[in-house]
């Protein structure tokens, strides 16, 4: 295979789909100084340009919140629907089937997901409607100035609050419980592996949920805070490392993973992730290594990182309804109207 | 004896989950084929099986198949409620009882029936041992039709249609209901007054359910998406809507134009909803109180950022769980205003079952056109009963899909568009749909401030100007919904106001009161909210104004003196609601009593006059069938 050149006459910073990095961007962020979100905004405006994913082909979601924000300070050229605290995933369900050939990029937080909204991020999760479920999980509520969140750790100290004597909620379990097709954590301190991670959701069809630490510069960043970046940089155990390869590259395929090795996970749309793994085997298609890698970094207070969980041969939400080729929201009376006869028809039924 | 012909009730009290609404639904269709204006419904209790339950038959030539509170012929099946059904027959009323409930009847002004049912089901025995509670149903079918004279011809048309010609089934009710026919025949002597007559008044009528009317409606208005939570007594419309959307939209290559989707909740339903609505997709959910409590958030996001939508609201008895099974107008004020802040919904009002389906379509074009949810209020009553009705008429204009731009028209306007700019002054703007693919088309909604581009603002002038803009929409929207309907007798000074499914006892106390009392009065029903400027008309035109509502505060009684301040000392409140249909009588007593001392009736007294047509009702019923032989228990007679 070759490799993909740039046509002739085409600036070399475009890329296939035509387009500068500019015009991925959104306006300006607002958030603080610092803040994890804005280099989550900036890893998924590098990996859609570099997937060559027109923004015309995404819907943003988004709850309430700080991140919730975050969908106004990437791809300006996208429609977008910045909703109710922890109401996205039901936004994001109906939306999608207005023209099931858009891909949904969500972005929601820890409150917005684990909290408030628990419920239905778990029903998105089982229904495996085609978005990337991105939460920006700093353990805290910021934009109300520092109260604990469903996910800040038992122990936690907080200015206003005194300690927290909750156990925490694990994000990727709740996913993994309610059979998630893809799991993956991150932290916000690593942008590589954050914008890896972002490619590899992009690229897998139903629900990705990436679960990204992402440190509260203002509200949660005490040294000894599960989710601060001095924390994070210390206990980070990634499981692999990821490279996303796009289809028009050569893909590396490898039946059986040995340790050491290479292991590629194909994905939905023939491109594939390559998982490199460290210190021991791990198998990103088994449910029970996922859930046991997951107990197992509870207990030891790990934060691992990496892709944790992915089948990606399941059909996402709108493929189950058999629906016609054409965008729903593009169908005109013709299609929609029943014509006359049937209702004489249907007169003459009703007794 | 006087005969009494076509104008009576039947009252079936049995358990729930006995199979007794087959043989219910049989009396009410085959006196409907018979020609006779007749209507059914159903007093359910909140249970799966073995509470009691009514079914209620109102029998009128004259049309008027409101609830009737008097008790003429009631059929009694189940022991725990004999006693109770035994004491509300009317005085002169007929009685009939299955004869192994041992208790003794304690009345001798009505006609009282014993009927061996147990005995005749066991006879015949082409009657599977299992079937025979079922079946047995069928013979107090078979023994009120040889009594009243019910046609064993339409019995069986209705049981044809019943089990969609499978004749199996189709035999064996018959052959009961035969059976229960000729025993009474053989054994019962009539003594009391009620007869059927054929007549040809239902001629060209069908006979269906709002849930099922609205759900119609809603396919022939194109809907794309449903998200609903099962709660009654809504479910059943958008079980209507699986039932009917694969046969309606069948396509040559099988493939679907719509998804239903049944959400975790009623917050989901709505988000799911809104989400499909912002997509382009002609998009709906079906819901009743406790659910549209829960939509609440949503709705006011809805408005605000301008989703159409469309939300069914088929009411039930609130506040809180109430009475599920129960009907009620009581959430109009409620929804009138749903969300918080500033909001203002759009509601449709449809009066009878023909209009279920009309606002089913119509809906989605105000919706769309105005760019707004449209929230439809049904009730129980209209939506789980049969009801008698025109047939569903084909929608007379094109499907409104309102000001909407796609690539092309971007192209061509090349100019500055915002999603909240009002070029036009109507208040309404022009939407792009997600999947435009116009670089220029994109905008993120967003319930929070936002300027006429949708851009983040926390401006006060740009925050006012919008909440302006909305109202402005909002009297834009008076323009698109249903017009009240206005009934007019020359020279009245006097109005009542009605709207849903309080319209056929306002029609038959109207009658009553312009008949007995010589009183001259117009009726409007009033078919929406935002008021249109008839409403306006009709309340200056008139020196008192009646206002029914089906709830205990008076809710449109309230909404109309807000919009119409001008006029509301003429605004008379009539409202009550425990749970049961409005009835006739408690509408023409409520008005008597404010017409004859010329003062506004306090709710109180209204309430009281509502509870006193019994015993009016029961007085003028013993006074009308004077002529009744008392005739005393004929339980010797059975065997």
């Amino acid at each position: 295979m070759t490799e993909a050149l740039p046509m002739a006459g085409v600036p070399a910073n475009l890329n296939l789909a035509g387009l500068a990095k500019n015009d991925y961007r959104g306006a300006p962020s607002t958030l603080c100084q610092g803040c994890g979100h804005n280099s989550i905004s900036n890893q998924i405006i590098s990996a859609l340009y570099e997937m060559d994913i027109r923004p015309e082909h995404i819907l943003k979601f988004s709850g309430i919140g700080c991140s919730s924000k975050s969908p106004t300070y990437f791809l300006n050229r996208s429609f977008g629907f910045n909703g109710l605290h922890g109401r996205m995933p039901s936004v994001a369900t109906g939306a999608l089937f207005g023209d099931a050939g858009m891909k949904g990029i969500g972005v929601s937080g820890d409150g917005d997901t684990a909290s408030i909204g628990m419920g239905q991020f778990k029903h998105a999760v089982r229904r495996n409607i085609d978005m990337v479920y991105i939460v920006e999980n700093n353990g805290v509520y910021g934009l109300t100035k520092g109260q604990f969140s469903a996910t800040s750790e038992k122990g936690l100290e907080l200015k206003k609050q005194g300690t927290n004597p909750y156990m925490p909620v694990d994000i990727c379990m709740e996913a993994l419980a309610s059979n998630a097709t893809f799991v993956a954590r991150s932290f916000a301190g690593d942008p590589k592996q954050v914008k890896e991670l972002i490619k590899a959701a992009l690229a897998h069809r139903g629900t990705a949920v990436l679960d990204i630490i992402s440190p509260c510069v203002t509200f949660n960043n005490q040294s000894n805070a599960f989710h601060s970046y001095t924390w994070g940089k210390d206990h980070e155990e990634p499981l692999h490392d990821i490279t996303y390869i796009a289809p028009r590259n050569e893909i590396m395929l490898e039946e059986e993973m040995k340790e050491g090795e290479v292991r590629e996970v194909e994905l939905h749309d023939g491109s594939a992730v390559i998982l490199k793994k460290l210190e021991k085997e791990y198998d990103p298609t088994s449910r029970w290594d996922a859930l046991r890698i997951l107990e197992e970094a509870q207990k030891n207070d790990w934060l691992v990182t990496g892709l944790i969980y992915i089948e990606p041969d399941k059909p996402a939400l709108t493929d189950l309804y058999n629906l016609v080729d054409t965008p729903l929201n593009r169908l005109t009376e013709t299609d929609l109207r029943p014509d006359p006869a049937s209702l004489e028809k249907i007169n003459g039924l009703m007794f | 004896m006087k005969k009494i012909v076509n104008d009576f009730s039947i009252t079936v009290g049995t358990k729930n989950g006995s199979g007794s609404s087959t043989a219910n639904n049989t009396i009410l269709r085959s006196i409907f084929k018979m020609g006779i204006p007749v209507s059914g419904k159903n007093l359910f209790p909140s249970n799966i099986q073995g509470l009691p339950t009514w079914y209620t038959i109102r029998v009128n030539k004259n049309g008027f198949v409101a609830r009737s509170e008097t008790q003429d012929i009631v059929i009694a099946i189940n022991p725990d409620s004999f006693a109770r059904d035994l004491t509300s027959v009317a005085p002169g009323g007929a009685f009939f009882y299955a004869d192994d409930i041992k208790q003794p009847i304690t009345r001798t002004d009505i006609a009282a029936y014993p009927m061996p049912i147990k005995e005749i089901v066991r006879k015949d025995p082409n009657v599977p041992s299992d079937f025979r509670d079922l079946v047995g149903n069928m013979v107090y079918v078979g023994v009120l039709a040889q009594m009243i004279g019910m046609q064993m011809e339409t019995i069986q048309a209705a049981l044809t249609f019943h089990f969609k010609g499978k004749q199996k089934p189709i035999d064996m009710n018959l052959n009961a209901v035969k059976a229960g026919a000729e025993w009474a025949k053989a054994n019962l002597e009539k003594k009391d007054p009620f007869h059927l007559e054929p007549m040809d008044k239902t001629r060209g009528m069908i006979m269906a359910d709002g849930n099922t009317a609205g759900a119609l409606g809603s396919i022939y208005g194109g809907v794309q998406f449903v998200a609903w939570y099962p709660i009654t007594p809504a479910t059943s419309l958008a079980e209507g809507l699986n039932d009917y959307l694969p046969q309606l939209r069948k396509r040559e290559d099988g493939r679907h134009t719509y998804a239903v989707v049944q959400a975790e909740d009623e917050l989901a339903a709505i988000g799911m909803t809104i989400g499909a609505g912002w997509s382009g997709l002609r998009s709906m959910t079906s819901t009743s109180g406790p659910g549209l409590s829960l939509m609440t958030e949503f709705a006011g996001l809805a408005y605000y950022t301008e989703v159409p939508i469309v939300v069914w609201d088929v009411q039930r008895v609130g506040p809180s769980t109430g009475l599920p099974t129960r009907t009620s107008q009581g959430d109009l004020s409620f929804t009138a205003y749903l969300g918080h802040g500033d909001t203002e919904q759009i509601i449709l009002l449809p009066g009878n079952v023909y209009e279920c389906f009309e606002f089913g379509w119509k809906a989605f074009d105000i919706a769309e056109r105005v760019q707004s949810p449209v929230f439809v209020l049904s009730d129980l009553d209209m939506g789980m009963n049969q009801w008698m009705s025109q047939p569903f008429e084909y929608p007379d204009t094109p499907m409104d899909r309102g000001k909407t731009l796609w690539e092309d028209d971007l192209e061509k306007i090349k100019s500055n568009w915002g999603r909240y700019l009002d070029v036009d002054g109507d208040g309404i703007p022009y939407r792009t749909i997600p999947g435009n693919k116009h670089p220029a088309g994109a905008y993120l909604l967003r319930g929070t401030g936002h300027d006429e581009h949708a851009r983040y603002s926390e401006d006060a002038a740009i925050w006012a100007g919008n909440m302006d803009r909305l109202k402005r929409k909002y009297d834009t929207a008076e323009q698109y919904v249903p017009k009240p309907v206005i009934e007019k007798t020359p020279g009245a000074k006097i109005g009542i106001i009605g709207y849903g499914s309080t319209k056929i006892a306002i029609e038959e106390a109207r009658y009553q009161l312009q008949k007995d009392h010589n009183l001259k009065i117009d009726f409007m029903r009033v078919r929406a909210v935002p008021f249109t400027p008839e409403v306006d008309k009709f309340l200056r035109e008139h020196d008192q104004v009646f206002v029914v509502d089906m709830n205990r505060g008076g809710q449109m009684h309230k909404l109309l003196i807000v919009s119409h301040p001008e006029s509301a000392t003429k605004l008379i409140k009539v409202a009550f609601n425990d749970g049961l249909s409005a009835t006739a009588s408690w509408v023409r007593e409520s008005i008597l009593s404010v017409s004859a001392n010329g003062k506004s009736a306090s709710a109180k007294k209204a309430v009281a006059k509502k509870a006193a047509p019994k015993k009016a009702a029961a007085k003028k019923a013993a006074g009308k069938k004077s002529a009744v032989k008392k005739v005393s228990s004929k339980k010797k007679g059975a065997k």
